[in-house]
């Protein structure tokens, strides 16, 4: 009795468990763990267009502040209940304003942003090329007139 | 030629100079809040003070939305917050005074521990309205706060009608909620449900 009662234990102590015969059912924890990644992913490429309001100049993702800390986990658990990226930006820029942005929307004043530099960078351009033509105009003017240089460059050698 | 070069140099550099005199005008600290104007986002949150003073009571919750029809002053502070102690005597004693009006005040604690929170108000003298929890901060993030204290001060209509920041005077208490006070709930519900679809 006791050796079969032994048997049996050890019957069911080999026997595969339940748990063991399961292990293809790990397969969606698997595919949970893609998702998760990819919410990773995609918690971090926001975290870093949003800005710290404790910082200075710094991204939620740059940040070890507490603040950034709670602002990114907010981020996950929003993309986590299925808001798109888009939505997120959206809930902190209706939060904080477009200030959270660290780089500003093209559209309104912000245009300016953009432009500005550009601008300048023609503006200057455009200078450059009028004072250089002024320049070789002005260089051959002399050399076809009288030889003003040559007198000129006696002058400094005399001072 | 020396004329139509000042000229070019002028209208250059004035446009320039203008623009930093401006930025010179304003408060870089100064973040403007897309908040006021906007219905109070809500929240349902864990007290962890009695009504009269530090000793921990049980975990009764308040719901903004309950307030409805009432003035409700918002203010987020922590323990650590060196300013929260200069506004403190304030909103204690002006909260006294409206206890039990249509004026309800409430605290809520920022990026703190409920601990460090109850010492600080039994520290501070008691504080006579609830001292609120808010895990993770998902409140602040909501009011779109980013530094401690601040006060939002919620109309009859639900909607933020004010929100100021750094510690708060006596003046400005009273007088922000007199004003909310003075405005009347059903003349100003078509403007709500009008504003309401707005945003």
């Amino acid at each position: 009795m006791i050796m079969r009662s032994m048997l049996a234990l050890l019957i069911a102590a080999l026997a595969p468990r339940p748990g063991v015969a399961q292990e293809p059912a790990d397969a969606p924890p698997a595919l949970s763990s893609a998702r998760d990644s990819a919410i990773d992913r995609d918690t971090r490429a926001l975290a870093s267009q949003l800005r710290c309001p404790v910082c200075q100049g710094l991204s939620i993702e740059d940040s070890p502040s507490e603040l950034s800390q709670q602002m990114r986990g907010l981020v996950r658990d929003q993309l986590r209940a299925g808001k798109s990226p888009d939505d997120v930006k959206r809930y902190f820029v209706s939060k904080y304003g477009e200030w959270i942005l660290l780089s500003p929307p093209a559209h309104g004043v912000n245009t300016l942003i953009y432009a500005l530099p550009l601008v300048a960078l023609a503006s200057g351009a455009a200078l450059i090329a009028i004072v250089v033509r002024r320049w070789t105009r002005v260089a051959n003017t002399e050399e076809d007139g009288a030889p003003r240089g040559r007198e000129t460059s006696d002058e400094i050698t005399r001072v | 030629m020396d004329w139509r070069r000042s000229t070019i140099g002028a209208a250059i550099a004035l446009p320039v100079i203008a623009l930093l005199a401006f930025g010179m005008t304003r408060d870089p600290r100064d973040i403007p809040s897309p908040l006021p104007g906007r219905m109070a986002p809500d929240f349902v949150l864990a007290s962890f003070t009695s009504p009269t003073g530090s000793t921990p009571a049980r975990a009764d919750s308040v719901h903004l939305a309950a307030m409805r029809g009432d003035v409700v002053v918002v203010n987020v502070w922590a323990s650590w917050c060196l300013a929260c102690r200069d506004e403190h005597p304030v909103l204690r004693e002006i909260g006294r005074r409206y206890a039990g009006t249509d004026v309800h005040f409430l605290g809520v604690l920022y990026n703190d521990n409920v601990e460090s929170g109850r010492r600080w108000i039994s520290e501070m003298g008691g504080q006579s309205y609830p001292a609120l929890e808010d895990p993770g901060a998902r409140t602040a993030i909501d009011y779109g706060v980013y530094g401690v204290p601040e006060t939002f001060f919620v109309g009859r209509d639900g909607r933020v009608a004010y929100k100021h920041t750094g510690p708060i005077t006596e003046g400005v208490l009273i007088a922000k909620i007199e004003e909310l006070r003075k405005a009347h709930p059903v003349a100003v519900a078509p403007a709500d449900a009008a504003g309401g679809t707005a945003r």
